[in-house]
């Protein structure tokens, strides 16, 4: 509660003033959530060092034990350890869920951009086609698009990102329909230069930081869908190890083992909180006033 | 050879019966601009004055293709060197942007990109249209900024537009536009956002640079002491026609239609600073339903049964003058 009240107050003195001149390091949202997601993506690679264990490799002679010495989180019903599942788990999710988000960023943006610039046809064409994909509810369309295209990676990938570019695509054009009239937009077009120079020098660079903020919060979201797709035993394949798989897993056993489905979702939260701090953070550092 | 222009020449730019339209939801339209004509010849300052609503800005904008969506030209040409502006393609109008033709805008707060170094700004031009080399083009822009009279360019060249104030980046603008040599530049109220001092410089300095480069200008502007500044022709707007059309110093020291006169006597003057001043009683006409006959009749302190009827075309009062009023020789007396 206390902390709310003073992330706002603080919030209020950074907007009052017209330019927050201060450097990137002291923006009190994207320094925390750039150093949780550091330390998530170092925990990550450094798996094999701070686990002596085999994520896959499984030991049926030593299933769901207790947290010990050596095991500290104990084991699952495989008898593998929970701790190294945990982690080599988190190389798979938020591979998945940083890759996952470039494909639709820079196509949504482009498909977005040629839409809000151009307009006319090309911009109904486009925009009939989003409304499509907007017609579905996410969840629902990932999942019957992997379930057609079959569990894995790669399928993921490609769900996600036949999914997800219309939200690019939207904001993008909403952004370059208001750029577009400004007179320094004008004044480019004026100056005798090419659609594609206006384009990438003059519209783009003002427009972007809306699907640079975006694409932060649609990590979460993707790693919610990797989540998701494993938990329904859709995602990625069995033995590797993954967070949404893990819960399922464990959730047998939530009444006595209750760490192994609760730890999962417990990294998923951090890295969700780490995510929005930077997209919070990136929102002020990358306002037009703010820009260098 | 020839200082003054002779008005028989080829000129730059010639507007003919421009008719500028605003579709209305019942199918009609309303004129906006109204069988507009007027030459800017090369090296001339051309003033187009009057008040919000009397199509200036319009004027301009059809002129330098960026009409709003809607609003449509109905009738008319513009012709610059040999083509007409209203019916160019883009691509053929994108090679005259810049090197021959450009344009000044209203407001330096949003005319420049914030995510781009001004003299990279001013630099794109010539390197589009006079094909020079990044280096070059770089050097070209400090050399229009130290033009304009901004100390330390190379310094400033390197600045983000917030980190200038208005006045400068006004000049920026100014340098930007004549970084090409254009043979005419259009500008929309340049100074209306400046301090009154800085507006006085920048208008100062921007007569001076067009002289300096043989550039034509056309200005639009509700201030008549701006025009008289920077301009040596104007036209007077009201309700989209010309009312008076002439020298600037002639139109300033005998107007020839009630209109302009009661523009001066509405706008104060250092000259007279006892004088009252006396507003144009009314509104300016419906541009649906505008008056039969003279737009300004309703508003005239000297109008007759006459004045609501039939066309008034711009007649000659002088050599180089005309007037839309064809009471001329009553009302100021017939010197001509």
């Amino acid at each position: 509660m206390s902390g709310l009240i003073l992330t706002r107050r603080w919030r209020l003195r950074a907007r009052s003033s017209a330019r927050d001149l201060r450097p990137w390091y002291r923006n009190e949202s994207l320094v925390p959530g750039l150093a949780i997601i550091a330390v998530m993506v170092l925990l990550a690679l450094l798996a094999p060092v701070l686990t002596p264990y085999d994520p896959i490799k499984q030991h049926l002679d030593q299933t769901l034990q207790g947290p010990s010495s050596a095991h500290w989180l104990g084991t699952d019903k495989l008898g593998r350890d929970v701790l190294a599942r945990l982690l080599y788990g988190a190389r798979v999710d938020l591979r998945v869920g940083f890759l996952a988000v470039l494909i639709p960023f820079a196509g949504g943006s482009v498909l977005g951009a040629i839409a809000g610039y151009f307009g006319g046809w090309l911009d109904i064409i486009i925009m009939r086609i989003v409304d499509v994909f907007y017609a579905f509810p996410l969840y629902v369309l990932v999942i019957a698009l992997v379930f057609v295209l079959g569990s894995g990676e790669s399928s993921i990938y490609l769900a996600i990102a036949l999914v997800s570019w219309v939200s690019y695509c939207k904001i993008v054009r909403g952004e370059v329909i208001v750029a577009r009239r400004q007179e320094y937009v004008q004044a480019a077009r004026l100056g005798g230069l090419g659609n594609l120079r206006v384009l990438g020098r003059h519209v783009g660079p003002n427009v972007i930081s809306q699907a640079i903020t975006y694409a932060m919060s649609d990590i979460i979201l993707d790693i919610m869908v990797i989540v998701t797709l494993g938990y329904l035993g859709l995602g990625i394949t069995p033995p590797t190890p993954e967070w949404g798989s893990m819960i399922a897993d464990a959730q047998e056993f939530i009444t006595t083992l209750w760490w192994m489905a609760v730890l999962p979702g417990v990294a998923v939260v951090i890295t969700g909180i780490g995510l929005s701090l930077t997209a919070d953070g990136l929102t002020d550092l990358l306002s037009p006033e703010r820009r260098r | 050879m020839a200082v003054a222009v002779p008005e028989t020449a080829e000129p730059l730019l010639s507007v003919q019966h421009l008719s500028i339209g605003l579709p209305r939801r019942d199918g009609s339209w309303a004129l906006l601009v109204r069988d507009i004509s007027f030459d800017v010849h090369a090296g001339v300052r051309y003033g187009l004055v009057g008040e919000s609503g009397s199509g200036k800005s319009m004027t301009l904008k059809a002129i330098a293709g960026l009409l709003p969506r809607g609003v449509a030209v109905m009738e008319g040409e513009a012709w610059f060197e040999g083509e007409d502006l209203l019916t160019m393609p883009a691509h053929r109008r994108r090679r005259i942007m810049g090197p021959r033709m450009a344009m000044i805008f209203q407001e330096p707060m949003t005319a420049l990109n914030p995510t781009m170094r001004v003299g990279k700004q001013i630099a794109e031009g010539p390197r589009r249209h006079l094909g020079l080399s990044k280096q070059a083009a770089d050097e070209l822009a400090i050399e229009m900024i130290r033009r304009t009279g901004i100390p330390d360019p190379a310094r400033r060249a390197r600045a983000y537009p917030h980190e200038l104030s208005g006045g400068l980046r006004q000049r920026v603008m100014i340098a930007m536009a004549l970084s090409c040599k254009p043979a005419l530049v259009l500008c929309d109220e340049p100074t209306t956002a400046l301090d009154v001092t800085v507006q006085d410089q920048v208008l100062r300095l921007l007569a001076q640079l067009c002289e300096e480069m043989g550039s034509a200008l056309t200005f639009v502007t509700h201030d008549l002491a701006v025009i008289s500044q920077t301009c040596s022709r104007l036209s007077v707007m009201y309700a989209g026609r010309i009312m008076e059309k002439g020298g600037v110093r002639e139109v300033y020291r005998a107007p020839r239609h009630p209109y302009t006169e009661a523009l001066f006597q509405s706008a104060p003057d250092f000259d007279e600073p006892h004088r009252d001043l006396v507003p144009i009683p009314g509104l300016p006409p419906s541009l649906t339903n505008p008056p039969p006959g003279c737009p300004f009749a309703p508003r005239c302190r000297y109008a007759v049964e006459a004045c609501n009827a039939g066309p008034k075309p711009l007649t000659r009062v002088r050599e180089g003058h005309l007037s839309a009023c064809d009471r001329v020789g009553q009302i100021f007396g017939g010197d001509s």
